[in-house]
């Protein structure tokens, strides 16, 4: 008996007796003795919750959070304030602990968030119709990839490399099952190159992809990206920042077919990577080949308002091999963050923030632009992220930049060069709403010192204090 | 319609946040600017901006926060009652994981951080691994895939590159007709075809039918053991053995793992990959539909292709003694790449690490024989109260952590069926068993009570059973036009997939 | 349809298929035990006018709630019509199995294929079971 399992001695006796067998090893005789584990697993025993939280509290003091250093880290999951509302109503019981709503008579608190999480993110891209959730952004994309194979059949994807690169990779590893082929596309001055695109396009595409804002924080023009894959009948694919689309154009106005993303920011935590959400719209004419779980409004017999799942015979459960995904546990929970997250910010939140975001990168880009030595890696226009050269010779060097501001309490972002060796010098810095004027200016401070002391090629101090 | 016996749950309609709140309400107070303001069209020119702005709500805190602490009332859920699903293990969420996961070291961190600043996080993963390893009988882990299909996928993929290492191209994989719908989808999303197992009298796997179908166009078996009937397949051996004799991997569906842990281990059992649900043995909150994680443990054969990065540990006794240093390495050349972004669901690593902690070897062995305790007493007590006469055992054997009824009897003898039943014990305060699954069972309830409920609990339940049963007979129309109790009553699904209506319209 | 039935006119196939046969022309939808199977469908899935249809061989889906069903051809040919209410009123193949829930006309390749279908009797005899 441990502290959840309640067999007593008496307990134990009364059941054994009811079943019908002498002891508990009895009811698993009918495991072959060659299969059956007799020694105890080599695990530690067990402790008690105060020990278990002792260590879990000691493993967390070992991570350097958002909380221990100023961060202007991003590159697909950023440090965005997450309200204390959610914190409580993702604790409530009756959100945390059902299971996915297959009696929707007693689960109509869950579907009816799917369904206004559906209508939020309908909304927030401008498209027709959403699903409940996905598991994240690069899978999100991977998902938008089956649901094009299944609607063409086509040979071949066109995927611009200013794509997040676990997006890529993510569709790359999922096609090499289907047997499809991805072809990507440079970019050119911080944004997808237009002609190189237009020419890999033709009727062998299946879709294309592009990310609004792309990797590199800059805005792409999708209005030629987009016309050119529908000269040829192929779907059109926008990973979008939910973040932006209080300023920058709805896709869904834009005519793509698809549109998917990463939800983290919609009010979930950085937790390492996750669990957040990744968001699957499309326009109507797609919707029996969206994966994933639909809520869908309905009455019950005697007229009352309602939310089922619906269209189910997309999905596994129902057309098993020729389902439209094999996703059954999604996000749920992680959409509701998300869903309460854009009520929380509001229709002219949404807005004030982006505006925000979009003054406060354009002052740190500019700052840092400022900096001897440093120049911006594109001049695009940017929301919240943006990429500089930092004229250090190569990423080892940058690495070393980055742990001398680590040392002083700043983390100046995501060095570029491990994605992208045609930006060795490159670095990714994120601003969100919760770096003030005052971290920016810190930043520039740190960094400007950083780089000075790396081209005096002084020793790294590392941040524990220790030297190598 | 207005009627006296109307509950006030009922009778509260169901209104959307979308169609609350007033023009000009607002939660959210931006921070101030504090940089020189520039001209937002310098910026951003006009023609990229967005021209009509989203109709999200407008709506004051207090109003967000009662809105949705209304609309949570409308669901039932494990905290407050008994959840016997079966395949789905709803066992107890200890709320120490909600505590722990919510640490800032672990709850913001960013993923992308320097791996030498993130030391607690990555022997946490290193940790989990191991221990996942333990449980499995498997040495080599990745944490990566994001639910059990998630996992799945993974495993199907893995097995591809393995066979194509060899030179060799192989056409399909098998899987038993009992098996959970993400196993068939998944092939078919790995670019295989189904080929389906018959299952013997016993509940089994068909020997001879599996001989017939396995040959050398075969990749992989997909099973589970116990298998969705509950059923721990005696043959488990001589399967693997088929599978191996013709070349083709052998992948366990962890599903039902919570009958197992310390008792039998699938890779002693003869798999050489097998996928976890943290988010059933392991106790992460299932959250109305996720999150969850579907972790794999590989034989050393396969290990080579596993999903990057992967976590390890460098060195033992570094400058400092017993320093241990954990890192992600990327340099893994046969790797079949990346199935998600970043390192997975570390949010339920969290919390799956913290129970195991909790448990240890003991804790888990005895979770696991609770577990097969309370699914047989559950029976033998549905049995006793005769029950069994009209939903009688699918198979008639000691049963793991998890057994089926056929409500046939019942529908021919009382005029009801397992959806009638399901949808009365709503008005009995239970959420019901899973039905109409596996396919294989006519007028199927599959029961798994989890070993975190009390035989009270388990008690209990029987006679609601037995009441609705007694009930039944003397009027069928009352289990026929359940539930009454329920926030709405019967929906009409027919009428959602006909004319479906997926947003607020605004 | 609340009763069984089974008209004698029609020609049947084992996969719950009939088939009314006009000349070189024949009506195809599926019978009482099929809809009843299913339940209430939601959705048919139209093939486009044109397309070819092959003895035996499945043409389209049909769905309920919780099952899809492929719908099989009792008899090769051309599809020149499909019943275009079913789009907003799938019910109708639950309704009138055989009349307005008729799903395509085709014209038939081969009119001595018949031949190999069963008559009412024999069809519902297999139902037996």
């Amino acid at each position: 008996m441990t502290r959840y399992t309640a067999v007593t001695d008496a307990d134990r006796h009364a059941m054994l007796d009811a079943i019908g067998v002498a002891s508990v090893d009895e009811l698993f005789c009918g495991i072959p003795q060659a299969v059956r584990r007799t020694a105890p697993l080599e695990l530690p025993d067990g402790m008690g919750e105060a020990e278990v939280y002792a260590e879990l509290r000691e493993l967390a003091a070992r991570n350097t959070s958002v909380e221990d250093e100023i961060s202007f880290l991003g590159a697909g999951m950023y440090d965005h304030y997450v309200p204390a509302v959610i914190d409580m109503l993702m604790g409530r019981s009756e959100f945390l602990t059902p299971y996915t709503p297959y009696q929707p008579e007693i689960s109509q608190g869950g579907l009816q968030v799917m369904f206004e999480y559906q209508t939020a993110i309908c909304e927030l891209t401008g498209m027709d119709v959403s699903n409940a959730s996905v598991y994240e952004g690069p899978s999100a994309l991977a998902a938008a990839a089956y649901l094009a194979k299944l609607t063409n059949g086509r040979t071949r994807f066109v995927i611009s490399r200013a794509v997040h690169p676990h997006a890529r990779e993510t569709l790359t590893t999922l096609c090499a099952g289907y047997g499809m082929s991805v072809t990507e596309i440079p970019a050119s001055e911080g944004v997808t190159d237009l002609a190189a695109w237009r020419s890999a396009i033709d009727e062998d595409v299946s879709a294309v992809f592009f990310s609004q804002p792309n990797y590199l924080g800059a805005v792409e023009d999708p209005e030629p990206l987009i016309a050119a894959a529908r000269e040829h009948g192929a779907l059109t694919v926008c990973s979008a920042d939910p973040l932006t689309l209080g300023i920058l154009e709805a896709p869904g106005k834009l005519g793509v077919d698809v549109c998917v993303g990463e939800g983290q920011t919609l009010g979930n935590r950085l937790d390492f990577g996750g669990p957040s959400f990744g968001f699957f719209a499309a326009r109507n004419e797609h919707v029996r080949r969206m994966p994933g779980r639909i809520a869908g409004q309905t009455i019950d017999v005697d007229g009352r308002r309602g939310f089922v799942l619906t269209l189910q015979t997309r999905e596994q459960h129902i057309r098993r091999e020729k389902a439209t995904s094999n996703i059954c546990t999604a996000q749920a929970l992680n959409a509701l963050a998300g869903v309460v997250y854009l009520s929380w910010l509001g229709r002219r939140g949404l807005v004030e923030l982006g505006e925000l975001l979009v003054q406060r990168t354009a002052y740190a880009r500019e700052r840092l632009a400022a900096i001897d030595g440093v120049s911006v890696l594109h001049s695009q226009p940017v929301v919240r992220e943006f990429a500089v050269s930092l004229g250090v010779r190569d990423l080892a060097a940058v690495r070393r930049v980055i742990g001398r501001c680590a040392a002083e309490r700043v983390n100046p972002g995501h060095p570029l060069g491990i994605d992208y060796p045609e930006f060795p010098d490159g670095l990714l810095v994120a601003v969100t709403e919760q770096r003030s004027r005052a971290d920016i200016d810190l930043l520039a401070e740190v960094l400007s010192r950083a780089l000075t002391a790396e081209r005096a090629g002084a020793q790294t101090p590392q941040a524990g204090g220790e030297s190598r | 319609m207005s009627d006296l016996s109307e509950t006030a749950m009922q009778r509260d309609r169901a209104v959307t946040i979308f169609e609350k709140g007033q023009v000009g309400r607002r939660a959210f107070t931006p921070p101030a600017l504090d940089v020189p303001q520039r001209s937002l069209d310098e910026l951003i020119p006009a023609r990229l901006r967005r021209t009509e702005p989203a109709r999200l709500p407008e709506v004051s805190e207090p109003e967000l926060v009662r809105h949705y602490v209304k609309v949570s009332r409308r669901n039932f859920d494990l905290d407050t009652g008994f959840y016997p699903l079966g395949s789905c293990t709803m066992k107890h969420n200890p709320r120490l994981h909600e505590r722990v996961a919510g640490l800032a070291g672990h709850a913001r961190l960013h993923p992308l951080q320097d791996p030498a600043r993130a030391q607690g996080a990555l022997e946490l993963m290193w940790n989990l691994e191991r221990a996942l390893a333990e449980v499995a009988g498997l040495p080599c882990v990745s944490l990566q895939p994001s639910a059990g299909s998630h996992g799945e996928l993974a495993g199907v993929l893995l097995t591809r590159a393995y066979h194509e290492d060899r030179g060799e191209h192989r056409r399909t994989v098998l899987t038993p007709d009992t098996a959970h719908g993400t196993n068939p989808a998944t092939v078919t999303m790995a670019g295989y075809d189904v080929v389906k197992v018959g299952t013997n009298a016993e509940g089994g796997v068909d020997i001879d039918d599996l001989r017939a179908k396995a040959d050398s166009d075969t990749a992989c078996l997909m099973l589970t053991n116990p298998n969705t009937l509950g059923l721990f397949d005696p043959n488990i051996a001589e399967i693997a053995r088929i599978v191996h004799d013709v070349g083709a991997t052998t992948y366990y569906d962890g599903a039902n793992l919570n009958a197992v842990m310390g008792i039998s281990r699938p890779g002693d059992m003869g798999f050489d990959i097998v996928h976890f649900n943290l988010h059933k043995s392991f106790t992460q909150p299932h959250g109305g539909g996720g999150p969850g994680s579907g972790p794999i443990a590989v034989a050393e054969h396969i290990a080579p292709y596993l999903p990057h990065p992967v976590v390890v540990r460098r060195g033992g006794e570094g400058t400092n003694g017993s320093h241990r240093e954990f890192d992600l390495d990327y340099d893994r050349p046969k790797s079949i790449g990346r199935l998600r972004g970043f390192q997975g669901n570390y949010g339920c690593f969290v919390r799956a690490y913290a129970y195991i902690r909790s448990l240890g070897a003991g804790g888990l062995r005895d979770a696991s024989e609770v577990a097969v305790l309370n699914a047989n007493y559950l029976l033998a007590r549905l049995r006793a109260l005769g029950v069994c006469e009209l939903l009688p055992p699918a198979y008639d054997r000691i049963c793991m952590h998890e057994f089926a009824l056929t409500g046939a009897p019942m529908k021919n003898e009382l005029g009801i069926r397992t959806l009638d039943l399901a949808k009365r014990l709503l008005d009995y305060g239970y959420h019901p068993p899973t039905v109409y699954f596996p396919l294989l069972v006519e007028e199927a309830l599959l029961i798994e009570p989890t070993e975190t409920e009390t035989k009270e609990t388990l008690d209990a339940f029987a006679e609601a059973i037995a009441a609705i049963l007694l009930e039944a007979r003397e009027d069928p129309e009352i289990a026929r036009n359940a539930p009454y109790t329920t926030p709405v009553r019967r929906l009409d699904e027919a009428g959602a997939a006909k004319q479906p209506v997926l947003r607020q319209e605004l | 349809m609340a009763d069984a039935s089974y008209p004698p006119e029609l020609l049947y196939h084992p996969e719950h298929d009939w088939a009314r046969i006009d000349g070189d022309l024949a009506t195809f939808g599926i019978t009482w035990h099929a809809q009843d199977a299913l339940g209430d469908v939601v959705y048919f899935d139209a093939p486009a006018v044109g397309a070819q249809v092959t003895q035996n061989e499945p043409y389209t889906e049909v769905e309920s709630v919780k099952a899809v069903s492929d719908v099989y051809a009792p008899l090769s040919g051309e599809v020149i019509e499909v019943n275009q209410r079913l789009a907003e009123k799938p019910e109708l193949i639950n309704e009138d199995p055989y009349g307005e829930g008729w799903m395509v006309k085709i014209r038939l390749a081969d009119a001595a294929q018949a031949s190999g279908l069963m008559d009412r009797d024999a069809y519902v005899a297999t139902l037996g079971e």
